[in-house]
């Protein structure tokens, strides 16, 4: 009974796949409510965005888009979704993603089905090797923290730093890239604490962190309201940012970040991958067509979601329309191109972006603060998936 | 009245409730209908008889037992990470991993049982959420066991008897889970329209009272939490095992949540008012979400507070006075 009705629901997947040839339909998994909502409507926007410059039709196939709310982390929904759009909307490529068990969990589904699936920016390393059909247009967090670590002993002048982390799974693998990196590069550790995730009194680590003499201290928090109570624990106990520097991913200094550390927050280096102050044409004309239709600035989150479309077009293009996995995934292994944020490539082997990552200053300029971009580390790979290949 | 009538006429009660009726078994007749007619929503389907069966498990301990809990997410992640990291570490034969679930999901409700028994009301409430959160704290800070925020990885599953596997359409996953939910229905229904099950009720409504009558609470109240704690465990392996994921949610207050207002939204203490509310909100959801994915939630605080407004003992509560007396029982 079972057999006959799986029978009956392969063939009418196969009618339907038939008859739709001439479009080819993206189905994307992204939080439109709840907690992380913000995040995936940014994400959102930068697909959409691509999508209106260049119009719906690639390769001579009209493009469809398929929107499912997740809601925050629920991989069991995650995983539905994406099943559901396969077998019941014939999606051909899965993309969005921003949250990681998301993304881990619709990558068996794209292994299963043998769909393309764009992750946008869920940044654990990890991800890409769930499936043979996923492709990443953000970063992974090892990626931001080796290059930084790199960065602070051979360039920064760096070589005692205290880490000051956020005792939860990305923080983790965070510090692990930058002390590796970074005792690779001939720094050293001279202490480190983790603090609770929903910690607010940073002066007990800070006076810590200070009495241990670093030239450095870094600091890992998923962002939220952490930074700005981070920026008054550093000005109370009198951390000059001059004398001891502090290190940090892009979200310790993210645009919410900034508003709330306001001036205490001169001085903070951070590595990020995108900031809407990059100077570059390219950029520039982004961030005006962005603002121009969703009146507010792109981010990290607008930017993944940006080349996520972009990847997908020029896949199809290069694939001459051919919408099944492993034509998608063949054409997208190697495909490199001019980003806003600079050159990116997807790596043949790990199928994982490679970029630059900048490093960056909190600087007042004008009156505002901004995130100035004085270093690039040219072409960085995702660290994890190289020492696992070796 | 003799001691003989009455004893009888008590069995009699319990015979005429534990009577199938006709509407019951039209609306088990109905469950398999999905596979033919609606064979893309089989993966739906099967996360709505999950969840229909977590709300059986509340209903017993808040419609019959009239304890309020706010952590039964608790039980219902116990048994999703018992199921995932079974499957993990030993082999992904699925009914083994259901039983250790459950049996497990049943200790941890047994020994919360003695703390649970001697609380009632908001006292209750706090207890039931801090224990929830206790557990999803505990989860989060192992992270070596249980992958931590990113959810466990590696749970695989074999086929069910060796022969089917979880497919991509949902085929096997709902087979599985409606299976499940039947089983522990005809539990649930056996033991809500047992003796005990009476006194259950007597306790909900007057506690003192019964104790006056010679019936003691604690025990009763004891043995329902235990037997709804591993009801819950299984709804949560179920989930791991159809899905071969787990993640911290399994524990969050949201599920708790929700499931309250699913049993709310059905109706309290009439075991179908949770599979109804499951069925009604899970589609709801469903629809919602795919017409607008960004303000579906508007949708269903309307949907929540019509119900409220216009059948305040729910869907089934509602249903109930409209139909004629003689086909409904209170």
């Amino acid at each position: 009974m079972l057999r006959l009705f799986s029978g009956f629901a392969a063939v009418s997947a196969l009618v339907a796949a038939s008859s739709a040839q001439a479009q080819v339909k993206i189905g994307m998994i992204v939080s439109y409510s709840g907690q992380f909502a913000d995040t995936g409507i940014q994400l959102d926007n930068g697909f959409k965005l691509y999508m209106k410059q260049k119009g719906d039709t690639v390769a001579g196939k009209k493009v469809e888009v398929i929107r499912k709310d997740v809601g925050g982390i629920a991989p069991d929904l995650a995983k539905r979704l994406a099943q559901e759009l396969i077998v019941r909307d014939k999606a051909d490529v899965l993309g969005g993603f921003e949250l990681t068990p998301n993304a881990l969990a619709a990558g068996d589904v794209s292994a299963e089905a043998k769909k393309m699936m764009v992750v946008m920016n869920a940044a654990t390393s990890i991800i890409t090797t769930k499936s043979p059909y996923i492709a990443r247009t953000s970063v992974t967090t090892p990626m931001l923290n080796d290059a930084l670590g790199t960065w602070a002993a051979k360039s920064g002048g760096i070589k005692k730093v205290y880490t000051l982390v956020s005792d939860f799974g990305p923080g983790h693998d965070a510090l692990n890239a930058f002390k590796e990196a970074f005792t690779a590069a001939g720094g050293q550790i001279v202490g480190s604490a983790l603090f609770p995730v929903a910690n607010m009194d940073f002066g007990a680590f800070v006076q810590a962190a200070k009495d241990s003499n670093p030239d450095a201290i870094y600091i890992w928090t998923p962002g939220g309201t952490q930074p700005g109570a981070i920026g008054k624990a550093l000005n109370e106990r009198g951390v000059d940012t001059t004398k001891i520097k502090i290190l940090g991913q892009d979200e310790l200094t993210g645009v919410s970040a900034l508003k709330s550390m306001g001036d205490l927050g001169v001085g903070i280096i951070t590595a990020a991958m995108y900031d809407y102050n990059l100077q570059n044409p390219l950029n520039q004309e982004f961030v005006k067509a962005y603002q121009a239709e969703y009146n507010r600035e792109p981010d990290i989150f607008s930017m993944g979601g940006y080349d996520g479309a972009q990847l997908i077009y020029r896949s199809l293009e290069k694939s001459g329309g051919k919408a099944d996995g492993d034509s998608l995934i063949a054409a997208a292994k190697g495909m490199a191109w001019q980003s806003p944020r600079g050159p990116v490539m997807i790596d043949p082997e790990t199928r994982d972006i490679i970029l630059d990552v900048y490093i960056r200053k909190v600087e007042k300029v004008n009156g505002q603060l901004r995130n100035v971009e004085f270093a690039k580390i040219e072409k960085v790979k995702d660290p994890v998936k190289a020492k696992m290949a070796k | 009245m003799a001691l003989g009538e009455v004893k009888s006429a008590s069995v009699d009660h319990i015979a005429r409730r534990a009577k199938w009726h006709p509407l019951e078994i039209v609306f088990w007749l109905t469950t398999p209908l999905p596979f033919v007619l609606t064979p893309d929503y089989l993966q739906l389907a099967s996360q709505i008889a999950i969840t229909a069966l977590f709300a059986i498990s509340l209903d017993l301990i808040l419609g019959y037992g009239g304890l309020v809990s706010l952590g039964h997410a608790a039980f219902f992640g116990l048994g999703a990470y018992t199921a995932g990291l079974f499957s993990k570490h030993f082999w992904g034969e699925p009914f083994s991993g259901l039983l250790l679930a459950a049996i497990v999901a049943g200790l941890f409700g047994y020994a919360l049982s003695f703390v649970i028994a001697t609380f009632r009301g908001l006292a209750l409430i706090m207890i039931t959420m801090g224990i929830g959160q206790l557990l999803l704290e505990a989860a989060n800070s192992l992270g070596w066991l249980t992958g931590g925020a990113d959810g466990l990885q590696g749970v695989k599953m074999s086929p069910l008897f060796n022969r089917f596997r979880f497919d991509l359409y949902g085929v096997t996953a709902y087979a599985y889970s409606l299976t499940a939910l039947f089983l522990c229905f005809l539990v649930a229904r056996r033991v809500t329209n047992s003796p005990f099950g009476l006194s259950l009720r007597g306790i909900r409504e007057n506690s003192t009272r019964m104790l006056a009558i010679g019936a003691p609470n604690t025990r009763r109240v004891r043995m329902i939490f235990t037997i709804a704690a591993v009801m819950a465990g299984i709804a949560g392996a179920l989930l791991t095992q159809t899905t071969e994921t787990v993640s911290l949610e399994t524990l969050g207050f949201q599920r708790s949540a929700d499931l309250l207002v699913i049993l709310i939204l059905g109706g309290v203490g009439r075991l179908y008012g949770g599979v109804i509310g499951a069925v009604i909100y899970m589609i709801a959801r469903d629809q919602f979400s795919g017409v607008n994915p960004q303000y579906w939630y508007f949708w269903i605080g309307m949907l929540l507070i019509a119900v409220v407004v216009f059948l305040p003992n729910g869907i089934l509560g509602g249903a109930a006075r409209l139909l004629p007396k003689t086909w409904v029982r209170a």
